[in-house]
């Protein structure tokens, strides 16, 4: 049982960790104190290298070697950790306080099975094996497993993403802890899945009063799901407040800048550019004296140089660490406010009809892809959005030429018939599509120079050479705001955001007509995420390409796409302007993967759950492949027969067989609430 | 309580040494490889070691102070315990065993590395090819190598010498011959995961050619993992040169190899004459030791 | 499995058929033996596997017998010595590696792998002559042949049959020790081993239950291909410790240019180490429940 006695879950004062390196102890965390109350959800949020995690660890007593805990102190329900013997912290840990981190599938032993992993829990609580079992498949019933027996049997690897978190978490309450520690858990899942475990932690939470310490860098996560936040950064916490408060009316210069980097309330790139913050996260342990943010902040003077602020209390719980706190919103924005916008207009760029792909794996026929029919404006944004096994990679990989799509297959390039596989495309072909890819530690050769990367490209996508290459490179870099002097630098030595600008120059390089942009932005900072889009809407809006863009994060999407198209394992569901996908009516499946989605603003859509998991590609479902999930089924009809894709209104595509003027109705109220617990 | 995640932590918030303005930014990442080279003990006692022996095989027969083939006269000395006048004392014929010592290191390093080039040459070749096209001549060499796998070296080394005959030559050519498919495994591996990544991907949609592919862009990002295998390798080499040597079929009388220098003498160990075979015995030790912490010292800073 | 069933033939062969073209020439030159052993190596090598298929391994010019009947006794010797080492080698270098994992970066650490790693490195006989000034000429502790008189019992067999043993052991431990090393560090760094210690158990039971069991996994491989090595070594240690075994016979087939008796003996080499291979591949399906199971939602 968690200890209540009207001391705080959780007390951090003055926290100070360092890491020692080559014996020079680097701050990380340089002071942070706050409380959690029993019962309470607190967000920390913050970008990579704040600290957050390693606040997590020196709670649970899990520093690396190196690290250490050099001054305040962590009081969990009263009682102080910082020097606690490892046994006391063991039995700590055992009952009071537990973690849950990203990648379940890591997180579970695979040569254990899960029944013997979760039992360990309770042994651990004096339990004998019999009642430890029986104790554990009730806390998997909890989780919402349904035929928890037959699970306690399995191995890891034998359950999906979703049901590993589902064990995970149990594991972690299932001793009934005062306090949970969640760092990042649902980064990496599906739109649906996520909500599912965020659901399934917000009810247990609320049934067992547990407090919760969520970590995350998604600020839309942590509005839905924790009462009070603190936004951290270079190690020391610098706003805190109720989350509403806290979004609606920020007082920090860092904090109003990120919420300026977030697309939010349906925000479009012709409305309004995304703002930036200038400069770079400060490096592990470096020296700030006065405020850490000074190096960044719009709003810096003298004082802020050299006196550190206090956290400034502004009622009702929200304080804020900036001597100029009354003006953070009129924080200058780094990015001009609006941007000229041009209209896609002419003939199609790309078209391609009944494109389809078919794999052989082990044995069996996998559609990944079935009879997905598009076309792409000059200048246009097609946003491309679906789940794992959407086949949107596949999409995006047949275009390029990169795999050979199946018989039947049409694709046309600016009105001439385009060549399946890449090698028998002609130059010209080559260069006008290509691509962005997400993760830029991949997608750059790690042994080459920047100036060497792009000079090929240059070199084998324009055939120039010499002088005009060179000064082609110039142009090229500026065009990315590449600094030039950096051209000799190797891909390690430069920061995401850097990476990700040369991979765009790249496939710029030969003046393309359609640039693939496959989740650019997942794996670089939000605040870097701001400038990247930036960057490729004013490339866009400069030399009229047209983007093909994948992306999880609907947000985005939605902010720089024209069109959208919703896959949904291997089909077209819905396609056509982005506004028009987002509002009713439009497919079952768009409405509930839109309520699944987390947003800034709050719960504006009734949430939908969807039961079960994504259905194998390998044995798809009968009918309308969606059937198994969809809480819009009328019936018989949807089992039975695939639905065609029709135009229901100008220009608006969909897969349903329901009709429009009857989605319209139905949409008008959510679905309801039939909850057969999902297999 | 120890807590395994140094390394992980570091990774995670990597420190520059410099200031940010470097702009020569190439030249420190090596530096700082070096660095770490140079740190390590193990590495440097390695090439401080192989340093001496390649002193050794390259100025050897001028230093020395006797002639390791012998002269008729030096009969009369045969069988001295060492002493000033012969450190390592004198063999059956009399002659002088550190001068021989120190001229063996000569034909045994030249065949070990000629041998490890060359299997390392061929094989990273091989590893490339089959690595990056995969398919049916994936599959067919893999079992070659298999089969060769399959018969330790020193057993199908015999069977080649045998047949060919024995010779400084052929000694080269079967083990590096040999080596090239295990060789091949390795750089094989790494070829296999480099091409999943996108930038190979990126390659192919510039219409990139397969050699170019194979050479200009993954051959650069696996060759931290050849240089490692030609080191571990070259151990190897020494070792089964040496034991092939030992055994009459490697390099042949009356070279001063250390292996002929056991076999020859060992016999005599019962009559209480330690030093004709325990000098020579110690240097093919100490050899392939250098070469292993040489070897070790690499394996860590590529790794890191 | 199909592994298994190509590479019975590979290693003649492959192997063989290579160095056949080539042997042709020097072969002739080289060949001064009786019984018309001056055929070339071609014709012999053609001979053999003709005899081969037929389930006739051809018979020895040294001895003058029949090769199987040389093969079988020989090859129970070496499997006794063999075994005798695997036994020892096993289990040392195991906890050796182990125990150098949990202490990764320390002194122990330090000196376990460099150890190893040196050991390894010096070639079996190098250890053989070495073993025999040591133990048998300065300490008088243990005998420097491996052949104990016939009719000895088994403690005295194990006693002859040590020190030849331990060379193998000194040579193998090291790669072995290695490969338990990095399986152990590899687990102790793994996610799900910080699940466990943060679930409250204690360190020991951590390693025991939920850390040794991914990290030996990938050790029955390489026990597998040690197989191997072993063999290769096993003919300078007969040589040296004049044991009977199959690495004696073929270096006296080797010495005499006797093919018939060199390429069956080494057959019989191959065939043990993928039999070895086999047992490996099957036992770590069997123990690795991912490829025991497959998956399903």
């Amino acid at each position: 049982m968690s200890g209540r006695n009207g001391a705080p879950a959780l007390a951090l004062d003055d926290l100070r960790v360092a890491y020692t390196v080559r014996g020079i102890d680097r701050p990380v965390l340089r002071g942070v104190t706050l409380e959690i109350a029993p019962g309470e959800s607190y967000g920390l949020v913050g970008e990579s290298g704040c600290g957050k995690s390693t606040a997590a660890f020196a709670i649970m007593h899990y520093l690396a070697r190196n690290g250490k805990v050099t001054g305040g102190s962590i009081r969990l329900a009263g009682r102080e950790l910082v020097a606690m013997s490892d046994a006391e912290v063991r039995a700590l840990r055992s009952r009071e306080m537990s973690m849950v981190y990203q990648n379940p599938g890591a997180a579970l032993n695979p040569s254990i099975r899960i029944g013997t992993q979760v039992a360990e829990v309770y042994r651990l609580l004096g339990s004998p094996a019999e009642e430890a079992r029986e104790r554990s498949e009730e806390i998997l019933r909890r989780v919402q497993i349904s035929d928890p027996a037959r699970v306690l049997r399995r191995y890891p690897h034998q359950l999906s993403g979703g049901m590993q978190q589902r064990v995970v978490i149990a594991m972690a309450l299932a001793s009934d802890p005062t306090l949970l520690i969640l760092d990042e858990p649902t980064t990496g899942l599906d739109a649906t899945v996520e909500a599912e475990v965020l659901e399934l932690v917000a009810e247990l939470r609320s049934d067992l009063g547990t407090s919760v310490l969520f970590i995350s860098h998604n600020l839309a996560v942590i509005a839905r799901m924790c009462e009070r936040v603190g936004v951290l950064y270079a190690g020391r916490l610098v706003e805190e407040g109720r989350t509403r408060t806290l979004f609606e009316d920020p007082r920090h210069p860092y904090t109003v800048g990120l919420l300026r980097c977030i697309p939010r309330g349906g925000l479009r790139k012709d409305a309004k550019r995304l703002d930036t913050i200038p400069g770079l996260l400060p490096q592990l342990g470096a020296e700030l004296p006065g405020c850490v943010f000074t190096d960044r902040c719009g709003l810096a003077r003298t004082i802020c140089r050299e006196q550190e602020p206090a956290f400034h209390g502004l009622g009702d719980g929200h304080s804020s660490r900036c001597h100029f706190h009354d003006e953070a919103q009129s924080l200058p924005r780094e990015a001009p406010t609006t941007a000229g916008m041009r209209r896609p207009k002419g003939a199609p760029v790309l078209r391609v009809e009944h494109m389809g792909k078919t794999f052989r794996q082990e044995g069996h026929q996998v559609r990944a892809l079935s009879d997905v029919s598009v076309e792409i404006r000059p200048g246009e944004t097609l946003g491309l959005v679906g789940e794992s096994g959407s086949g949107k990679t596949t999409l995006a990989r047949l275009l390029l030429g990169l795999t050979a799509p199946d018989e039947g297959s049409v694709a046309e390039l600016d009105g001439r018939s385009l060549p399946p596989t890449i090698t028998q495309r002609s130059g010209d072909d080559v260069r006008a599509l290509q691509i962005v890819f997400q993760d830029p530690d991949c997608a750059l050769n790690r042994r080459h120079s920047v100036r060497r990367i792009l000079g090929r490209a240059l070199t084998k996508l324009l055939d120039v050479s010499g002088e005009e290459r060179a000064s082609r490179l110039r142009e090229l870099a500026a065009s990315v705001r590449f600094d030039g002097r950096l051209l000799g630098a190797r891909p390690v030595q430069l920061s995401g955001g850097l990476k990700q600008r040369v991979a765009i120059a790249r496939a710029f390089a030969g003046e393309p007509r359609l640039v693939v942009c496959d989740e650019p932005t997942s794996a670089l900072d939000v605040s870097v995420q701001a400038a990247i889009l930036n960057l490729l809407v004013d490339l866009q809006g400069n030399q009229g390409v047209s983007y093909l863009f994948i992306s999880h994060d609907l947000g985005v999407v939605r902010y720089l796409a024209d069109r959208i198209a919703v896959l949904y394992l291997g089909r077209l569901m819905e396609l056509g302007d982005a506004d028009t996908v987002f509002e009713a009516p439009h497919h079952p499946y768009t409405e509930a993967l839109l309520s699944s989605v987390p947003t800034l603003e709050g719960e504006q859509r009734p949430r939908i759950r969807l039961q079960g998991e994504i259905p194998s590609a390998a044995d798809p479902p009968s009918g309308c492949v969606f059937h198994t999930r969809c809480p819009r089924k009328v019936g018989e009809i949807c089992e039975r027969e695939e639905p065609p894709l029709l135009e229901v209104e100008p220009g608006h595509m969909m897969r349903c067989h329901i009709p429009l003027e009857e989605l319209r109705r139905l949409q008008a109220t959510p679905p309801s609430p039939s909850r057969p617990e999902g297999a | 309580m120890s807590r395994p995640e140094e390394q992980v932590i570091l990774a995670e918030h990597p420190v520059p040494e410099a200031p940010p303005e470097e702009r020569d930014e190439a030249r420190l990442a090596r530096r700082e490889r070096l660095r770490l080279l140079a740190r390590s003990k193990t590495f440097l006692a390695g090439v401080f070691l192989f340093g001496v022996f390649v002193f050794c095989a390259i100025f050897g027969p001028a230093v020395v102070p006797y002639d390791p083939f012998g002269a008729p006269t030096d009969l009369l000395d045969k069988l001295q315990p060492p002493s000033t006048e012969h450190l390592f004392g004198t063999d059956q014929l009399g002659r002088d065993v550190f001068s021989r010592v120190v001229v063996g290191a000569r034909d045994i390093l030249a065949v070990s590395v000629a041998a490890t080039l060359l299997g390392v040459v061929l094989g990273a070749a091989l590893g490339l090819v089959t690595g990056y096209f995969r398919g049916v001549i994936d599959e067919v060499l893999m079992r070659i190598v298999d089969a060769f796998l399959a018969v330790p070296l020193v057993i199908l080394a015999t069977v080649a010498l045998v047949a060919l005959g024995p010779s400084k030559g052929t000694l080269i050519v079967v083990i590096g011959i040999v080596f090239a498919p295990i060789i091949a495994r390795t750089v094989r591996a790494a070829v296999l995961s480099e091409r999943e990544l996108e930038y190979v991907e990126a390659a192919r949609l510039r219409n990139e050619r397969a050699p170019y592919i194979m050479f200009a862009e993954i051959l650069p990002n696996v060759t931290a993992p050849i240089v490692v295998e030609f080191t571990v390798r070259l151990g190897y080499a020494i070792f089964a040169i040496a034991t092939l040597t030992f055994l009459g079929f490697g390099v042949q009388p009356p070279s001063p190899d250390w292996g002929l220098q056991i076999k020859e003498n060992y016999v005599i160990l019962n009559g209480g004459y330690w030093w004709p075979t325990l000098f020579p015995a110690l240097a093919i030790a100490l050899l392939v030791v250098s070469i292993n912490l040489i070897a070790d010292g690499l394996t860590r800073v590529v790794e890191a | 499995m199909i592994l298994f069933a190509a590479a019975q033939l590979l290693p003649g062969d492959v192997g063989r058929a290579i160095l056949g073209p080539f042997a042709a020439q020097e072969a002739v030159d080289q060949l001064n033996e009786e019984l018309g052993t001056n055929r070339s190596f071609v014709v012999q090598y053609g001979d053999w596997i003709g005899g081969v298929l037929q389930g006739d391994l051809g018979d020895s010019y040294a001895f003058n017998r029949p090769v199987a009947e040389l093969l079988w006794p020989a090859l129970r010797n070496s499997a006794k010595l063999a075994l005798l080492a695997l036994l020892i080698v096993v289990p040392v270098s195991v906890v050796g590696g182990v125990a150098a994992a949990l202490k990764e970066g320390r002194t122990r650490d330090r000196i376990i792998s460099l150890g190893g790693l040196s050991a390894t490195a010096i070639p079996e006989f190098v250890w053989a002559v070495l073993g025999i000034m040591v133990f048998g000429i300065w300490l008088d502790a243990l005998p420097v042949t491996a052949q104990a008189p016939s009719g000895s019992g088994f403690l005295t067999e194990v006693k002859y049959l040590l020190l030849p043993a331990l060379c193998l052991v000194f040579v193998l431990f090291g790669y072995i020790a290695r490969m338990a090393r990095a399986g152990t560090i590899e687990a102790l760094h793994a996610d799900y081993t910080r699940t466990a210690v943060l679930k409250g158990l204690p360190r020991r039971t951590v390693i025991r239950r939920h850390v040794l069991r991914n990290s030996l996994l990938p050790t029955i491989a390489v026990v597998a291909t040690q197989v191997g090595y072993l063999f290769g070594g096993l003919v300078a240690i007969e040589l040296i410790f004049n044991y009977n075994g199959i690495g004696q016979l073929i270096y006296r087939a080797a010495q005499r240019q006797d093919f018939p008796l060199l390429l069956s003996a080494s057959l019989v080499v191959g065939v043990v180490f993928l039999v070895a291979t086999l047992i490996a591949d099957v036992l770590y399906s069997l123990l690795n429940p991912r490829i025991r199971l497959s998956s399903e939602s």
